[in-house]
């Protein structure tokens, strides 16, 4: 396929994974608030943290209150990655590719931007904030229904699919790494119920509440760390997303799995016997922020050698030694 | 409630629907009793759910000197309009005929110019026309065909014949509104739709890629056919995607091409990959910045060495765009007797060529009853419509023809036809336009259908998108005699 249209098909799936995840975030922030009223009350902070846009937000606000980063992350249409702008971009994407894409696909792309763009006028969030939430997630979840029920597994769908699961591995982290942080101090705090609450959100923040129990069944900290990095089975925890972005990746040069023809399978196979042959109490040793800060440096290596193998544009020179 | 169309009166205009007030035309009966019997509010219902999925289907245009890629839904009128099978029979003959002789004039142009040396045309006016394109001289595409894609604009005066207002022969728009229209209306009339046999417009995505796998110079089963565009802020690059997507193929920009050794290629992840046809959706002017512009980042550089070639087929053709100048215009009629010793089905609207003397002291000296066009701008730009202007618009054509006049030609303004349409609440007249759309590959086939454009402002004869201007479903019936039964969807 083409690699313009590749590259916008990934990014398409990035920006709606990310504002999808970004939209969990806070609905789970909003839940906690309702378990934890008064001085326990949780921080919006760590979620502008987690964006990694700290500094950015400080430009724009003098507080992290409730409603300047609920807008901040939802609808401020100059942040980058606000809800608004991702799922704009992740649109313009779409736009660009609706011949690649099914005709299904485009149309959620679009009603969903146009839902969150009308609500972003009208302030609707404010109103009911949980089902506007839960409506960005389940259209998301719609989306990924359609790609899997009706398009392909061609090239187009392993780039959705690649985009997808790197946002993902890659945001799970993130919310781990930036709780973990807050959290930490109060370990000797650990079973009381309100801490049971908040890395309960941690868990719910990823989908994996239940998942989690089912495994686990206590909350310890621990386990939850060695759950989100390294649980095999459940699709958003970032060992099962490295996987997932290595099948895709295979699938699109055709090398098989355990070799590699390109710097980006090369990266990610590396990765990928990281996170298969891992444990947690190394990652302890080393220092949970620091494993996490090498994991988001190597996905983004990762994401660096997938746009220079597949999506670069090289030159006619190049080329003409290429073509013959 | 009062019936939708008891107060509707065609007010002397030639009406499509109604031969005259409470009088339906042939064909028209069976939809407007289906619409006089809707409950209360539910033809506007069944509009709004119409303009919704418009919506949702992402089926807009970019509107230039707006903000900066602008996006509206296209207007769309969910009364449709209705052309018998008679009188569609004229316009299929008439545009096969057109199209025939406008090919031929168009190889002519670029090889002998008979047609100039035996004095039908002055040379002038060719050689000196923008879209003459020196560059074209001695091509020979397959089997000599350069238009294969056209849409001819007719409208329908008060006389009720058809009229041919404008020929597009280089990129022209608006085939997927046809079929996106038809669509929706199916869901909006299922019954009467259903009942009416109405010739389909399906097909013309098939039509199309077989038309263009047929150009291509590589001699095998399933050559590499793109549609090229300018890109997502172009103003028809909905249908550009739409006809990608239906024909199944893919829509590349001049960046996704090279030029290399003789050959284009599309970059692909997996390296470079030949392609044998485009259907290029970008003007002449923008196709190659080493032929024709040099400033253009859209085009692909080395195309048309490539074309020339033999090694990659163009649809359409570079320089097709002579034969659709408004200034050769007024010669097409004779231009269909020179090449084909026939007088033309569809007759032209007379035209006036500003850069004659004494066509030009009639057009100055009536610009209040005339309309004046540029030759070379389409989309209703640069144009006057005289008895809708006003003094100051007047006096600055005036200026305008004196200092250029091979820039402009005028006409009579003609009485559009009107149509009912959906305007608010109630259904009133308004003017339309008609746009069949042409495929010329080993034959030439007109699709049973069209764009039919219709002017929402009230007494308005401007039908562009770009000016205020909707659309409708065009159903062409397939017999004259009236449809069966009745029906209730």
């Amino acid at each position: 396929m083409l690699s313009r249209a590749a590259e916008a098909i990934y990014w398409m799936s990035r920006y709606v994974e990310r504002a999808e995840n970004t939209a969990r975030f806070i609905d789970v922030n909003l839940h906690l608030m309702l378990d934890l009223p008064g001085r326990n009350s949780p921080q919006w902070e760590p979620l502008v943290t987690v964006t990694g846009d700290r500094d950015d937000f400080l430009t724009r606000y003098d507080s992290f209150s409730e409603e300047n980063v609920v807008h901040y992350l939802t609808f401020n249409s100059e942040y980058q990655n606000s809800v608004l702008s991702c799922l704009y971009m992740a649109r313009e994407n779409a736009r660009s590719v609706r011949e690649a894409i099914s005709s299904e696909m485009w149309e959620q792309v679009n009603s969903l931007y146009l839902m969150v763009k009308e609500a972003s006028i009208e302030d609707r969030e404010h109103s009911t904030p949980h089902a506007f939430f839960h409506h960005i997630k389940m259209s998301k979840h719609l989306l990924s229904g359609l790609t899997e029920e009706i398009m392909s597994q061609g090239e187009e769908w392993q780039f959705f699919r690649l985009g997808m699961m790197l946002e993902r591995g890659d945001k799970t982290s993130r919310i781990l790494d930036v709780k973990y942080f807050i959290l930490l101090p109060r370990l000797e705090y650990t079973g009381t119920p309100y801490d049971n609450i908040e890395w309960a959100a941690v868990l719910k923040s990823t989908s994996a509440l239940e998942m989690y129990r089912k495994r686990f069944h206590r909350i310890t900290p621990r386990e939850v760390a060695e759950f989100l990095i390294f649980d095999p089975l459940f699709p958003r925890t970032v060992r099962f997303c490295v996987k997932s972005a290595e099948r895709s990746l295979h699938q699109v040069t055709g090398t098989p799995v355990g070799t590699f023809s390109n710097t980006a399978e090369r990266r990610i196979g590396l990765l990928k016997a990281e996170l298969d042959y891992g444990e947690i109490e190394e990652v302890f040793k080393m220092g949970l922020h620091e494993f996490i800060d090498g994991l988001q440096t190597k996905m983004n290596d990762i994401g660096e050698a997938i746009g220079e193998n597949f999506f670069g544009y090289t030159s006619a020179d190049e080329l003409d030694s290429q073509s013959q | 409630m009062e019936k939708a169309f008891s107060d509707y009166d065609p007010e002397g205009f030639f009406d499509e629907i109604f031969e005259s007030k409470g009088v339906p035309r042939p064909g028209a009966g069976l939809l407007l009793d289906r619409i006089e019997n809707l409950p209360e509010g539910d033809l506007l219902l069944r509009q709004r759910a119409a303009e919704k999925a418009l919506l949702q289907m992402g089926i807009t245009f970019t509107v230039y000197g707006d903000d900066a890629g602008t996006e509206k839904i296209f207007p769309f009128d969910i009364i449709p309009r209705i052309v018998t099978a008679s009188d569609w029979s004229i316009i299929e003959q008439g545009l096969k005929q057109r199209i025939h002789a406008l090919n031929e004039f168009i190889n002519d142009i670029y090889h002998d110019k008979k047609i100039l040396s035996d004095g039908v045309i002055p040379p002038e006016l060719v050689l000196s026309a923008a879209s003459y394109r020196n560059q074209c001289e001695n091509l020979n595409p397959p089997r000599g065909v350069w238009c294969h894609v056209t849409g001819t604009d007719l409208v329908r005066n008060s006389d009720g014949r058809f009229y041919v207002l404008e020929d597009n022969l280089r990129c022209p728009s608006g085939v997927s509104y046809v079929l996106e229209n038809r669509q929706v209306l199916k869901k909006t009339f299922p019954k009467v739709f259903a009942a009416s046999r109405i010739r389909p417009v399906d097909d013309y995505p098939n039509l199309l890629l077989e038309m263009l796998q047929s150009l291509s110079p590589a001699r095998i089963d399933s050559p590499s056919v793109v549609v090229l565009t300018p890109g997502m802020h172009n103003s028809a690059y909905f249908e550009h995607s739409f006809l990608a997507k239906q024909m199944g193929i893919e829509l590349v920009e001049g960046r996704d091409l090279v030029v290399s050794k003789n050959f284009v290629y599309a970059r692909t992840t997996k390296g470079l990959k030949r392609i044998d046809v485009i259907y290029r959706r970008i003007d002449d002017d923008f196709l190659d910045p080493t032929m024709f512009r040099s400033d253009s980042v859209l085009g692909v550089p080395g195309l048309m060495d490539v074309y020339r070639r033999g090694h990659v087929a163009l649809a359409n053709g570079p320089g097709t765009g002579i034969a659709d100048d408004k200034a050769i215009y007024a010669y097409v009629p004779s231009i269909i007797r020179y090449y084909m010793n026939e007088d033309p089905i569809i007759p032209n609207v007379p035209t006036y060529i500003c850069a004659k003397p004494e066509d030009r002291k009639y057009t100055l000296e009536n610009l209040d009853k005339l309309v004046v066009k540029s030759v070379n701008e389409s989309g209703g730009y640069g144009m006057l419509v005289g008895p809708h202007s006003t003094k100051a618009e007047r006096e600055k054509f005036h200026k305008l023809i004196e200092s250029d006049p091979r820039r402009y030609i005028s006409q009579p303004t003609l009485s559009l036809s009107r149509t009912p349409t959906i305007v608010g609440e109630h259904i009133e007249g308004r003017h339309v336009d008609l746009r069949p759309y042409v495929l010329y590959g080993k034959e030439i086939a007109v699709i049973p259908g069209g764009l039919t454009r219709v002017a929402l402002r009230k007494g308005s004869l401007v039908v562009n998108s770009s000016q205020g201007g909707g659309s409708k479903d065009t159903w062409v019936l397939s017999g004259d005699d009236e449809p069966e039964s009745e029906g209730d969807g």
